[in-house]
């Protein structure tokens, strides 16, 4: 049923990995919720926001990586996990 | 505002409305003419006033049923986007919930986002699950745009309902569906003509998707207007009728909402 | 605004939308995002090839053209539409016979559906059978949209001009019409000039609408894809071929699913991106 969705191990990752964020930030929230802060950001935002805000940044890294350089693509996706973790901490 | 100003803004307004109407003006004009007529030098009226192009479109099966077809999806879209709509605009407009901001903006971006990308896969979802070309697919496919908006539009009207009201209702021992059908519906009713409007329109001036999942069953008019093109050339006058006929049901429909409209339009939020 | 409380039970009121467009929303884009990193012969034939079409499709020049053309149009569009549709909507009888007459008129286009839109015009800018174009050459312009790029560029913004500035114009006629006539007559006695009602109590009014307005219209404009097409089918030459378009003749027209889905995702991300922009912009107005 699903073979027409032609699915990879690298998306199903990706997708795996996205759905285990979701899940484990509502259940952060239940736990320990967020609060409205400001930050490095110029808007006061919550942690979901921030942590969009990163996942959206780092897919245009990610983009912008493709298209310039010719290194492999890893080394953009440490880059972007370092610019996520900053912007959870300090935005 | 100053009498001085009345008539300045009276020829402007007149001007606008002109130009807005004589692109449809000449469409109908162009419906009522032989090919030859239109072909052969412009007329400002048609010269030998015929039906004919008209009668093509009523006599056969293959134009008719486009607007059957049109018709059908688009109702039910509209009536699946409401049914569902209603109650995820009042717990929005109600209620904190977990995640509730960024699930809002989740479903505002598929409003926003184009058919055109979700077109590769949407034929093999349709057709997975049976679907494909059935009035339903389009039905769904166009829920895609017209429920996130429904919500978005009713929740600005819900919010301007105070909770009192609300409050009230459950203290006199009413349960929830009872109160939301029979106290606050009635209170949001121009929200929720409005809101059909919307969803009426969008459904029905959409054409990529509704071209693209259906192929003879639930073709919609707006794909069969592609058909007067033959070898022969552009058959201009049943495709300027065909044109007047998709402009009817609108038309209609702005005939009904036309108390809404003026109001309406500020879509609760004010 | 209303002071909402919490309750995550609302989530069993909101689960039926989640769901319905889940369906048509998500499962296409993990399918599209499953389509843009292999090449795909036939269902079972079907090769990783990592990032290579987002290269490609980074570094097309076809995309480039498309995405400025794309950019230049939505902002025309809105630096037309939004000015014209607040003066249309200020010349608008505020009471009186001649208002409903006035709001079925400009409601009408908005319910012509896009390829019908691009018939229309198509005809009705011909300089052989149409109105619009014998006009245009009586008065001496050189106008043909079927061989002039710039004619057909201005024939598509014209066309979405017509189609769409109501919806501005009584989007902000409902704005205009919720200012009590207080207001006016305070603005008479203070000897306001007609500037200056508009700038300190019409446009204050009018910014929530309009929000609304601006962003439907960016949006709408920003994935036009009918009227173009029907009009002269993206041409001459590539002159109106927009992004929507240049996706479609990708996607069905060459049937290459690998190159069309890194191209949606790049698409669907610059909307995204935009879409959060305005989202986040609405949500700061309305809290301030």
């Amino acid at each position: 049923m699903f073979d027409w969705m032609a699915w990879t191990p690298v998306t199903a990752g990706f997708f795996g990995g996205i759905a285990v964020l979701l899940v484990g930030m509502a259940g952060l929230e239940v736990v320990w919720p967020t609060r409205e802060r400001k930050g490095l950001l110029p808007i006061p935002t919550t942690r979901g926001d921030r942590l969009f805000i990163g996942l959206l940044s780092s897919a245009f890294v990610h983009l912008g990586w493709i298209a310039l350089a010719d290194s492999p693509v890893y080394i953009a996706t440490i880059l972007c996990a370092i610019w996520v973790a900053i912007l959870l901490r300090w935005a | 505002m100053q009498e001085s100003g009345f008539k300045k803004r009276y020829i402007l307004l007149g001007l606008y409305l002109l130009a807005v109407m004589l692109p449809l003006y000449w469409l109908l004009n162009m419906s009522f003419k032989t090919n030859q007529e239109i072909l052969s030098g412009l007329t400002f009226f048609p010269q030998t006033f015929t039906l004919d192009n008209y009668r093509l479109i009523f006599t056969d099966a293959a134009w008719y049923s486009g607007y059957i077809n049109s018709i059908i999806y688009v109702v039910m879209n509209t009536a699946i986007s409401l049914a569902v709509a209603l109650p995820a605009a009042y717990a929005f407009s109600r209620y904190r919930f977990l995640g509730d901001r960024h699930l809002f903006f989740w479903l505002l971006s598929n409003r926003m986002a184009p058919p055109a990308v979700f077109l590769l896969p949407f034929v093999q979802l349709y057709s997975s699950v049976g679907l494909f070309d059935t009035h339903l697919a389009v039905a769904l496919a166009h829920c895609l745009f017209n429920v996130p908006l429904a919500v978005w539009i009713l929740e600005g009207f819900m919010s301007g309902v105070p909770k009192e009201i609300d409050e009230t209702a459950y203290l006199d021992g009413y349960t929830w569906p009872r109160f939301f059908t029979t106290i606050f519906m009635p209170l949001i009713k121009t929200g929720i003509g409005v809101t059909a409007f919307f969803c009426f329109m969008f459904s029905w001036i959409e054409l990529l998707l509704a071209r693209t999942l259906t192929t003879v069953e639930a073709k919609p008019i707006a794909a069969i207007m592609t058909r007067t093109v033959s070898a022969s050339g552009i058959d201009w006058g049943v495709l300027a009728a065909a044109g007047v006929l998709t402009i009817i049901p609108g038309a209609l429909v702005i005939w009904f909402v036309r108390k809404h409209i003026a109001k309406g339009f500020a879509l609760g939020r004010l | 605004m209303i002071n909402k409380t919490d309750n995550n039970r609302a989530w069993l009121l909101v689960v039926p939308v989640v769901v319905l467009v889940a369906f048509s929303a998500i499962i296409p884009l993990m399918t599209v995002v499953n389509y843009s990193v292999q090449d795909i012969f036939d269902p079972q034939t079907r090769i990783f090839v990592g990032t290579e079409w987002f290269r490609e499709a980074l570094l097309d020049e076809r995309l480039h053209g498309a995405l400025g053309r794309q950019v230049l149009f939505s902002l025309m569009v809105l630096l037309i539409e939004v000015p014209l549709g607040i003066a249309i909507a200020l010349c608008l009888p505020r009471r009186g016979p001649w208002v409903s007459f006035c709001l079925i008129l400009l409601a009408l286009p908005m319910l012509v559906p896009f390829n019908v839109v691009g018939t229309i015009w198509q005809i009705f800018a011909r300089a052989d059978i149409g109105l619009g174009g014998w006009l245009m050459t009586e008065l001496g312009f050189d106008y043909n949209y079927t061989a002039s790029p710039l004619d057909a560029w201005l024939t598509v913004l014209v066309m979405d001009v017509w189609h769409w500035t109501s919806l501005i114009v009584l989007l902000c006629y409902a704005g205009l019409l919720s200012i009590p006539g207080a207001y006016y007559q305070a603005a008479q006695i203070d000897g306001a000039s007609r500037w200056a009602i508009f700038r300190y109590i019409q446009l204050p009014k009018l910014t929530n609408v309009l929000v609304i307005g601006v962003l439907l219209r960016f949006m709408d404009s920003f994935m036009i894809y009918a009227e173009p097409f029907v009009l002269t089918g993206g041409g001459p030459g590539n002159a109106t071929t927009f992004l929507s378009q240049q996706l479609t003749t990708l996607a069905v027209g060459q049937f290459d699913l690998g190159p069309a889905a890194a191209f949606s995702l790049i698409y669907f991300l610059i909307i995204l991106l935009i879409c959060w922009l305005f989202y986040t912009a609405i949500t700061h107005l309305s809290t301030r």
